[in-house]
């Protein structure tokens, strides 16, 4: 079974979700029936491949393992400053590592892991929050429920410990539950018109009008790519937030109108909002911390752009340690200090941003760097330049 | 500490706005970017010892020069 991605997963789903609805409805606490649904769907997704599913137990309980150590140590004054980069650094080694095999052979071998994206995100943020002090205690199961909660376990959207704790606690009063299942239930049929209705049509016109070599080829899939890309992902997403709800989970959203955003800045707002928040919270605002508190650079727009580069480009290395990946990430960064740079300095965007002329003109233009950006997400870019390079006998 | 706090964040947004309307959302109105917060993060540990992880709190809570002041009045007490 395919998570979000074949008939007998929606099907199920809806089966599962009625008795969530009745103990919601009763008032009841949702956990323990969430971690069953959870247990039940992830071992269905692996069934065929029982390896895979050990694999998974054994990521899983080294991350638990990992922080519970991390928290013990961390008890004392002074074992934090050493043991927290070597303990970060474990927390995220198997992910870099599947990705470094993945870049050298194509498959990930042991590392193949459903999700292994996603988990590595939250095990790094319990880390990291060990380390600041604001996560006192880990209890196994509900860690392991973070880890692998079935509707945010394939693609996110990234949720926190610290909030995921706090839902799965509570009880619900039975109002704010039928108000959330409502909303719930609505973000899970918008998020299958979006997927497998509007996606689709895209993903045709894709692949009928725009994989020839030519210049208005290229230009179509740009286009297509770009919405396809945005309906699928945003698509799942919503079901994912969605499904999340009816189990009294309040998934953070993911989209939030993207296409609307009139700089590349908005745009890191509302595209993929909780991979850009979370790289927000624990990448850039720690090197910009550890910046000017070191005192070696002083000006604020170097210390910025210092960190968006690096947090665009670990961006990019994290979708893969790909070309195309790896360019996508930088080609951000230029983007965002290149803004930083016209938001600070430009007498001219300070006297316009707020004229209506100038919001269609940096509207227009942001889209369409977003789109050269999926564009060269896609591989696409990186193989019409190899095939120019090729044609040229250039290479 | 009311007024050290206002002085800190009217410094960091350049704008004396943030004293008659301290209730004004300063994210949404660009008062403050990333970077900023940042900043005041960092000089609310220096004036008053107060640690505060980026990542403690939601930007939300930390919305308003009002809520601002409340969360460090909070820890403080």
């Amino acid at each position: 079974m395919q998570l979000y991605g074949e008939n007998i997963f929606f099907i199920s789903l809806a089966v599962i979700l009625v008795p969530a609805f009745i103990l919601g409805y009763c008032e009841k606490p949702l956990k323990h029936y969430g971690m069953a649904a959870t247990v039940f769907f992830v071992v269905m997704t692996m069934k065929d491949k029982p390896q895979a599913l050990l694999y998974m137990l054994c990521f899983v309980w080294y991350e638990y393992i990992l922080a519970q150590i991390f928290l013990r140590i961390t008890t004392g004054e002074h074992g934090s400053r050493v043991a927290y980069p070597a303990f970060l650094i474990l927390s995220i080694l198997p992910l870099t590592l599947h990705k470094i095999l993945i870049a050298m052979n194509g498959n990930a071998g042991i590392l193949a892991i459903i999700g292994i994206s996603y988990m590595t995100f939250k095990a790094a943020q319990i880390i990291i929050e060990i380390s600041d002090g604001i996560i006192k205690e880990l209890k196994p199961d509900e860690y392991i429920y973070l880890m692998i909660f079935f509707p945010t376990l394939l693609s996110g959207p990234i949720d926190r410990s610290r909030r995921f704790e706090e839902d799965i606690r509570r009880t619900i009063p039975r109002e704010e539950y039928l108000e959330m299942a409502g909303n719930g239930l609505l973000k899970i049929l918008l998020g299958m018109v979006y997927k497998l209705a509007i996606a689709s049509v895209f993903y045709l016109l894709m692949k009928k009008f725009g994989m020839d070599r030519t210049l208005i080829s290229a230009a179509i899939y740009m286009y297509t790519y770009g919405f396809y890309l945005f309906f699928d992902f945003a698509g799942y997403s919503l079901m994912a937030v969605g499904t999340g709800y009816l189990l009294g989970v309040k998934v953070p959203d993911n989209f939030n109108k993207p296409f609307l955003s009139k700089d590349i800045q908005e745009f890191w707002n509302r595209w993929h909002i909780t991979l850009s928040h979370w790289l927000r919270d624990y990448v850039f605002s720690r090197i910009t911390m550890d910046l000017i508190r070191s005192g070696k650079v002083k000006d604020k727009l170097t210390i910025a752009s210092i960190a968006l580069m690096i947090n665009m480009l670990i961006m990019g290395c994290w979708h893969g340690l790909t070309g195309y990946y790896i360019l996508y990430g930088l080609y951000h960064g230029v983007l965002l200090v290149l803004f930083e740079i016209i938001r600070k300095k430009s007498a001219f965007y300070k006297k316009h941003k707020k004229d209506k002329w100038f919001m269609v003109v940096s509207w227009f233009v942001t889209l369409h760097l977003v789109l050269v950006g999926f564009f060269i997400f896609s591989g696409r870019f990186t193989r019409g330049v190899a095939f120019l390079l090729r044609s040229h006998g250039l290479i | 500490m009311r007024e050290k706090l206002l002085v800190m964040i009217e410094e960091l947004c350049g704008d004396e706005i943030v004293r008659e309307d301290p209730d004004i959302d300063l994210l949404e109105e660009g008062l403050i970017d990333s970077l900023d917060y940042i900043e005041l993060l960092l000089k609310i540990e220096d004036e008053f010892g107060l640690k505060m992880s980026p990542s403690e709190l939601t930007r939300e809570e930390m919305a308003t020069p009002n809520r601002i002041i409340a969360v460090v009045e909070k820890r403080l007490a």
